[in-house]
């Protein structure tokens, strides 16, 4: 057992106790990573330091709102003769623990519920006839089984959860180290509403916050709450810096978008802070430190807390982590068993569809007087008298929704040109598709690879800022672009919707599939690449985009199925309209 | 764990259940025993009502005060231009996250002053507007009695259903006592106040299309398990959300007057007073309230001296040229742009005791009044704030 890890998980269980010490404020944690030991042990210290009667609820990711947030108990209603409601899962997890199973499979609507019971400390009941306010707090804990580094729970909980965690690589004899007694954590609780922070104190969080690039400003507000629950377990009344410190680890550590400026530029540029900073280690002892130092120590631990390769895929990528975990979400949203509700019909519930059990009983109340008189001669002794007239059953809209993947030529002198169609195309389609419930995708190749410009989404803003750096030049790996646009196109589908491929090129390939230049290679590659793509049976056009139409061009769209469209002066107006058309 | 009906709390009050009724001029057969009909209309009077407070008086946590939200000066002054006058319009409040989004429109409400509503209407009929009154107040021929009410701010939360938005059977009368009875939704709730939708672009559809159709025509019309109702349902719209999680439908968008884009702010004392203040607030929240009940006094003061003065703040024709001229240089279609911008910049004088409006009040209110009108141009990388900006400095000049 390496000290390192000992440490680690000190730290974890450091950070359980706190939100233990203030479930309310601290509001929950993010645990990344595959199920492990460790995850399972940091759930049941979390459990041993709540109260012995707080409830903990596991919520599926594709939890209903009936079950989420309440709604009618069906079976106590009949027996009743009057409305009952069933309470959710969160009115009953109030005052205890909220577990979200795999969290990245979250629908980012039911995380907008959550977030809001969350803000608001109550549910707010309107729902199959139901009006009604019910407390739910509870401590959130997220469980994202999340690998790709866009698989994200949505941004709107991650924004709102305290401890961001990765706790799957820590070895098992690691989690005997030190933690926290329960006691103190009681303890801690009682003193908690006394714990004063100073203005100097507040201000470190917010400097340090910003230096590391954060722009929420609920991730310095949930770091101090962490800071005043580690000074009541500290069995103290008043957040010193050692406080500030560790919730800027916890806390902010995970949360960075970017490294804080150098130090050497930093001292450079303001002016005015340098002479109380002499002053302070002059005149004042300890009891009254100077605001410079303190931030740049709590700027400091923080820094030194950011989780290793956190920082490289904004560097590399140049994108902010919102982003990235935005359109993600969004394209998360739809799941099949919901799809859109369109009202509903009378009808049988039994061939596989949703019995909408308010509207049955709608349906069957105004008879219930009439039909007990009737009853009354057969002596059938129901409650309530629902009759196969009376079953209403849900429709929904399940019209899967299109994610029209551009792959774009970026190479060589023209690029630019194109790739400014391509754009202004991308965003005609997106400013129509929220209507048609579409999203948008965009992959670019140059060079020697292709890249994911713009993963599916249906956000204009993501689009845009997306799209504005994207550069052009040097040679065509045609085959690497076709292959990420089917990787692409098999997620697409995996989820349940219907990929279209847009490819804009000339068709003149010269970068092999291993990155050797070479046309005679690169076009095998490429045909080879487009004979799967048709072997994958998927709807797909290639827009011509070279000056005079070729034969290449028109070759690769017979190998890859796709329909030929020459457009040598293409407007993106008219390339959105040829996509629409060719695609419908 | 089956749980009975009433959520609020308290065994049975009188708020467990705000059905409507008595009888019907249209719907005799719907009919419910005279003598129980006043008790009925008395209790479900302060139900609605009771109802209608709920993000002022029955959250469970308490409420910031709307005086003490740091800077998001645009954000608070569209809010305030639609309390002062409904008929701007609704309010889309969008932008990144963490910025007091939702704090805003809730501290709003507790700001406002009441209203006077005919009594024992379930709809809080206006009795000075004899023709927003609903089908039952329109009957009554003599000059009904009134009474003072809050301004009801509702929420809509994301997972409602349906029949509780717009209104459906009253499902627990037609169970025990086998009668048809309509039992209102959150629209007729929302009806002469707010309706509020935190993460406006993740309302499922159908829901939207109800939103769309009443947000036009200031009615509902419910035609569902053999009841045809209507009922006035005038209410202010108001949305926030974040725009990466989606966008909003256009015809959406193009319902709310106002539209205001919030950024977290990059000035470092500025945050830190944010986190200051609230940090003071959920330490000790009475004490937090009591420290701004002056201010929060005197903004109530303001709104009702504005909403006075309103009527008799003037327009000027040059002033009608400049904002058509406004319109016409960002090529926003129709005319809504055009009137929501003179009434915006009208209530913008009246809150600043101003009799005129002027270029300065127009210069103010025209991006959130037309930033979510412009038609997109993709190919123009420039934000619609900016393109309003630019547009505001051809058409009026430099600031």
């Amino acid at each position: 057992m390496s000290n390192a890890e000992a440490l680690r998980w000190q730290e974890a269980a450091l950070a359980a106790a706190l939100l233990a010490i203030d479930p309310d404020g601290i509001r929950g944690a993010v645990l990344r990573g595959a199920p492990s030991l460790a995850r399972d042990a940091w759930i049941a210290l979390l459990r041993g330091y709540l109260p012995a009667a707080a409830p903990c609820r596991r919520v599926p990711a594709q939890i209903g709102d009936e079950r989420l947030l309440g709604g009618l108990d069906l079976a106590a209603t009949l027996r009743a003769g009057k409305p009952v409601a069933a309470r959710g899962l969160l009115c009953d997890a109030h005052g205890g623990l909220v577990l979200l199973a795999m969290a990245e499979r979250l629908p980012v609507g039911t995380a907008a519920r959550i977030a809001a019971v969350l803000d608001e400390g109550v549910v707010t009941l309107q729902r199959d006839g139901m009006t009604g306010r019910e407390p739910a707090r509870f401590a959130a804990v997220a469980l994202d089984e999340g690998i790709d580094a866009d698989e994200h729970p949505p941004s709107v909980l991650l924004d709102r959860l305290a401890f961001h965690m990765e706790l799957d690589d820590m070895h098992r004899h690691a989690l005997g180290a030190d933690a926290p007694q329960a006691q103190a954590v009681a303890s801690a609780r009682a003193r908690l509403h006394r714990v004063e922070v100073s203005g100097q104190m507040s201000a470190a969080m917010c400097a340090t916050a910003a230096a590391l690039g954060i722009a929420s400003l609920r991730a310095p507000l949930l770091a101090l709450r962490v800071a005043r629950a580690a000074a009541a377990l500290d069995a103290r009344t008043q957040v010193d810096e050692e406080d500030v410190m560790l919730a800027a680890r916890l806390v902010l550590a995970a949360r960075a978008t970017r490294l804080p400026v150098s130090q050497d530029q930093d001292s450079e540029e303001p002016q005015s802070p340098p002479p109380p900073r002499d002053d302070g280690a002059t005149n004042d002892s300890d009891a009254a430190r100077p605001e410079g130092p303190v931030e740049d120590r709590v700027l400091a631990a923080a820094q030194a807390a950011i989780p290793a390769g956190l920082l490289l895929q904004f560097q590399s990528s140049g994108r902010t982590r919102s982003q990235g975990q935005a359109g993600r979400a969004g394209a998360l949203r739809r799941s099949t068993t919901r799809g859109r509700p369109a009202g509903t019909v009378k009808g049988d519930p039994r061939a596989g569809v949703r019995l909408s059990v308010i509207d049955t009983l709608r349906a069957a109340a105004p008879w219930q007087a009439l039909r007990r008189r009737e009853a009354a001669h057969t002596a059938i002794g129901a409650r309530v008298a629902i009759r196969r007239e009376d079953f209403r059953v849900r429709r929904f809209h399940q019209r899967s929704a299109t994610t029209t993947i551009f792959v774009v030529d970026a190479s060589g002198s023209s690029a630019l040109h194109r790739l400014a169609e391509a754009k202004g195309a991308v965003e005609l389609l997106l400013a129509e598709c929220y209507v048609r419930r579409d999203n948008v995708a965009m992959i670019a190749f140059r060079g020697s690879d292709a890249e994911l410009i713009l993963p599916p989404t249906r956000s204009l803003v993501r689009a845009k800022r997306s799209l504005a750096g994207l550069p052009g030049g040097g040679g065509t790996p045609l085959a690497q672009g076709l292959e990420a646009a089917l990787a692409l196109a098999e997620g697409v589908r995996r989820k349940g919707d219907t990929p279209v491929i847009v490819l804009l090129t000339d068709g003149r390939a010269n970068v092999a599939r291993d990155g050797t230049h070479g046309r005679v290679r690169a076009e095998h590659d490429t045909l080879t690449a487009a004979r799967l793509l048709r072997s994958a049976g998927l709807t797909s056009v290639l827009v011509d985009t070279s000056p005079r139409p070729q034969t290449q061009a028109e070759r690769l769209a017979r190998e890859m199925g796709a329909r030929y469209l020459p457009l040598p002066h293409a407007d993106a107006a008219l390339l959105s309209s040829a996509v629409k058309m060719a695609s419908a | 764990m089956p749980r009975q009906r009433t959520m609020h709390g308290g065994a049975h009050s009188p708020c467990e259940n705000p059905s409507i009724r008595r009888r019907h001029p249209n719907r005799g057969q719907y009919d419910v025993p005279a003598s129980r009909r006043d008790e009925n209309d008395a209790a479900k009077h302060t139900c609605m009502r009771d109802a209608a407070r709920t993000p002022a008086q029955m959250s469970m946590r308490p409420i910031y005060p709307f005086s003490a939200i740091v800077g998001q000066e645009e954000m608070k002054l569209a809010l305030l231009i639609a309390v002062v006058d409904a008929s701007v319009g609704g309010v889309l409040v969008f932008g990144d996250r963490g910025t007091g989004k939702s704090t805003a429109v809730r501290a709003l409400a507790t700001l406002l002053p009441s209203m006077r509503s005919v009594t024992g209407c379930a709809y809080a009929c206006d009795p000075a507007a004899p023709a927003g009154l609903c089908e039952l107040c329109a009957g009554v021929k003599k000059a009904p009695a009134s009474q003072g009410v809050p301004v009801p701010v509702v929420d809509l939360p994301l997972g409602a259903t349906e029949d509780r938005v717009v209104g459906a059977l009253d499902l627990e009368r037609a169970l025990a006592q086998g009668v048809k009875a309509f039992e209102p939704g959150l629209l007729a709730r929302a009806h002469r106040g707010f309706l509020y939708i935190d993460e406006v672009n993740l309302l499922e559809d159908h829901l939207v299309d109800v939103l769309l159709d009443v947000a036009a025509s200031g009615e509902n019309v419910v035609e569902r398990e053999g009841l045809s109702i209507r009922h006035p349902a005038r209410f202010v719209l108001i949305g926030s959300g974040n725009p990466e999680e989606g966008e909003l439908r256009p015809q959406l968008l193009d319902r709310f007057g106002l539209s205001v884009e919030v950024k977290t702010p990059d000035d470092l004392d500025m945050r830190v007073e944010v986190i200051r203040r609230r940090d003071a607030f959920e330490r000790d929240p009475q004490a937090f309230l009591r420290k701004w009940k002056k201010e929060e006094e005197a903004l109530r003061k303001r709104i009702v001296a504005a909403r006075a003065a309103l009527p008799s703040v003037s327009v000027p024709d040059a002033l009608l040229r400049h904002a058509a001229a406004l319109c016409m240089r960002l090529g926003t279609d129709g005319l809504r742009g055009e009137l929501t911008l003179m009434r915006a910049a009208r209530a913008l004088a009246a809150i600043h005791g101003d009799t005129e409006v002027g270029v300065q009040h127009l210069r103010r209110v025209s991006a959130p009044a037309l930033r979510h009108r412009l038609r997109r141009n993709p190919l123009d990388d420039a934000g619609s704030t900016v393109r309003v900006q630019r547009a505001v400095q051809e058409a009026l000049g430099a600031a």
